[in-house]
Order: C-alpha cells, then structure tokens, then sequence
C-alpha cells in the first residue's frame, strides 16, 4: 500500500536527532510492550509479514504522532483481536470472558535464549526453487502499486538497477501478509545508482542498495 | 480487500479503549487517539494475557532482561574487533556473516540471516530501514530512537551525505557511499575501519573502540581525544 509508513526520499520530517546514552527503553510499559510481542509471536499465531502489514494500516495521521512501541502496542491488540486469542471486550475490561479458554500453552522461560536470538526466517537454501536473475544483469523494479502489504519501497518503482547478489530464497511478503500464501521465491540485492532514483541532483558516487523478490523485478 | 480494509480501520479506532474520554485539558484535538496513560492500559493487557495463560510473566522477565542486559551493541563490537585482529575470520565474515558470527555464539545459524559490509577509505556503507525498523537485533540489540525516526528514514536514500554530515561524518567525494536500504528479511552489520594508531591494543581494548554508530555506518570510530585537546 501506499502508506505513510513508506518514507523514503520523503522532505519535511526535520534533522536526525540522536540521543546521548540512550536506554535501551525509555518507559517500562514499552519494555512491557515489546516483550509481549516477542512473546506472543513465539506462539506463531501470524507471521512477520502480517505483523508488518498491521503497523502500516495504522492510519497516517496516528502513525506520525504515535511513538513507536504504541504503534508496537496497537498492532498487538489488533492481532490479538483478530486470531481470536481476546476479545475486545477483554482488552477493554482487563479481565478474561467468564469461562474462556487456556488453551495455548505460553510461551517458556527456557526458551527464551533461544526465541530471543531466532527470527524464524525459514531457511533460504532451497534447490526447488529457482532464481529468475543471476549476479550482473539489469534489472527494472515494477511500476506497481498492490493495494495491501508490500516491501517494494515507491521509491525504488520503475526504476532500473542491477543484480548484485542472489540472497536465496524467501517467502513473498505481499501474499504472506495476508493469508495467500508464502509464494517462496528468490531475493536479490539490487545495487541502484542514487541518480536513477533521485537524479542529477544526486552524487554520482552513491548508490542505493534495496533486497528485492523475484515477482517484483523485470529484465531490463 | 477494500471492504476488509474499512472494516480494519474501524475496528482499529473502536481498538483504543478510554479514546473518547482521554481528552484532558492538555489536549487539543477532541478526536486524538493518543492515549492518556498507555502504561495503564499495557499493564491491563499483560495481566490479562497472564490471566489467559498466553503468557507467563517469568518469560516475559526472562526477555526484558535478555535485551536490557545480554543482547547489545557490545556483541557487535566483540565480532568487528575479531575481524581487525584475525583475517582469516574476517574472511569468513565478509563471506559466511551469518556463519561467522555464530561462531562467537552471538547467533543461531537458524532464523536469522546476516550480512556484513566492509567500510574503507574508497567505500562507506550505511544502514537504513525507510519502511519501518529492521536492524540487526542479535548482534546490536534494539534499535535508537533516530534509527526509527521518520527523518532517519526518509533522508537516508535521498541525501545520505547530509544525514552522515549531521553525525559529523564529511566524507570526500570521491568516496562511493553506499546505503542498504533493509527492505526483506536480511540484516546489515557495518564492519567499520580501524583507526590509525591501534596496532598495539589487544582485542578487548578495540572492542571497547567500537560504538553502535559505527556498525550502523553513521560514524566512523575514533581514538579517545586525550584531554584539554578539543
């Protein structure tokens, strides 16, 4: 989708404004908020994609004004919502519906080692599937505009660039977000100049490198 | 998928208990959906996902301090100063990140793919995330404000050179800037250049060298000023 949260090349949003020593959270509830998150996802309800389709329909007005970890929050509630595992009258009491069921088992204190440093990115290695493109050919990213989730930045549409490595392959975020499958397919580094995105304003000495599918890229 | 779309919307705002009745006297948009106490309101979450059995309170513990305490920059900075004082591991590095870093046990090799990007004098590499956040959790914990923040990731494809500058980092033209915007499920680690003047320091003293800046691409790393010469 066209949304806010695809911010590259964007003017107007001010300087880059680092902060001295910052803590790792800056408010508990937002420690809270992530580790509910990585908590419930070790229980594989949705997948990343769908996660990352839920904070982009956060609707553009909010997603500028709310702080990250209460985008973080939003979703969850959304998602929760959705999969069935509360209900909203839940979320707005607190307090589970009368009889409801424990039915998943939570996720372990021992597992955590594990779940914290685990993404569950399946493996890329997969001789079934094979690439379109190969290292050195020239690519174009499609002029496309899908209505729901994509990773095909705006910024980089229509535009042509080169193959710079094969990643191997990954599931397909625009159907996986939304329950059409995981479509695996290859995922390459696209090396683009910064002029054939931005133009002769642009140096001639950068280039902009993005990990694009398969079904988002024509020979050029 | 329009209908759905509405019927998400809908649902999203109806999502924001206390909405209607968190306008206090500070606010000035009767429609704001930002909340008066968010920590209230996660607090009233997590007990009731306890409550449900979705979640128990000591992995939830166990997690907070797993990011607060075990998983930061300071494992990035273990892996670039291996790389400076071993080739043959800066080797692997440069071609196998993900196996290479598992080595030093800051990753499993399952369900995470990594890839390391060497900055010289002739090539300097930078990180960004226009889309949302991704960013190398294992080895540089959880991401700084400005790394999420909207100007960060709007400026960083477009004007690279004046977002570098801004962490005071002019680099000559004639150095290739590269930018990796992380838009599918690899994540980016910057092997920074040793500074001048380190051939002497053991691997603990160049980690210590090493800032979260520097790995991301925003900075390059330089010895401590001895004093009064600034």
């Amino acid at each position: 989708m066209n949304g806010i949260h695809d911010m590259g090349g964007m003017h107007g949003m001010g300087p880059v404004k680092p902060e001295v020593n910052e803590p790792v959270f800056h408010e508990t509830w937002e420690a809270r908020v992530y580790v509910l998150t990585r908590a419930i996802g070790a229980l594989r309800k949705w997948n990343i994609d769908t996660g990352r389709y839920y904070i982009e329909q956060i609707a553009p007005a909010d997603y500028l004004r709310m702080s990250y970890y209460e985008k973080w929050f939003t979703r969850l509630v959304e998602l929760l919502v959705k999969t069935g595992m509360v209900t909203r009258d839940e979320v707005k009491t607190g307090l589970p519906a009368p009889g409801s069921p424990k039915s998943t088992p939570a996720l372990q204190p021992h597992r955590v080692p594990v779940v914290s440093l685990d993404r569950n990115i399946e493996p890329s290695h997969d001789p079934a599937v094979r690439p379109r493109f190969k290292a050195g050919q020239r690519v174009r990213a499609l002029n496309i505009h899908p209505i729901a989730h994509t990773r095909l930045p705006r910024y980089a549409r229509g535009k042509t660039g080169k193959i710079d490595r094969d990643h191997g392959v990954y599931n397909f975020p625009d159907t996986n977000a939304d329950g059409r499958g995981p479509k695996r397919q290859h995922v390459y580094s696209v090396r683009f100049a910064a002029r054939e995105l931005w133009g002769e304003q642009a140096s001639q000495r950068d280039f902009v490198y993005l990990d694009l599918w398969d079904d988002y890229l024509e020979r050029a | 998928m329009e209908t759905s779309r509405r019927g998400f919307l809908a649902a999203m705002s109806a999502g924001l208990p206390n909405e209607a009745n968190a306008g206090g006297p500070q606010q000035d948009h009767q429609h704001q959906s930002v909340p008066s106490d968010i920590s209230l309101r996660v607090k009233s979450l997590e007990s009731l996902l306890v409550e449900k059995g979705l979640v128990d309170p000591a992995a939830l513990d166990a997690l907070v301090d797993t990011y607060e305490t075990k998983v930061g920059p300071r494992n990035g900075a273990k892996i670039v100063a291996r790389a400076w004082i071993d080739s043959g591991y800066k080797k692997r590095l440069l071609s196998n990140a993900t196996a290479a870093i598992a080595e030093l046990g800051f990753l499993s090799t399952q369900g995470e793919h990594m890839l390391v990007l060497e900055n010289t004098s002739k090539v300097h590499n930078v990180v960004v995330c226009t889309l949302c956040s991704c960013y190398p959790w294992p080895v540089l914990g959880l991401p700084p404000v400005w790394y999420k923040s909207s100007a960060y990731r709007s400026r960083t494809v477009i004007d690279p050179r004046g977002v570098l500058n801004e962490f005071g980092l002019d680099l000559p033209e004639d150095v290739e800037v590269r930018v990796w915007d992380s838009t599918a499920e690899l994540r980016y680690l910057v092997l920074p250049e040793r500074p001048p003047g380190t051939d002497h320091m053991d691997e603990d003293t160049l980690a210590g060298l090493v800032t979260r800046n520097s790995m991301i691409g925003v900075e390059k790393i330089r010895l401590p000023q001895p004093k009064g010469d600034r």
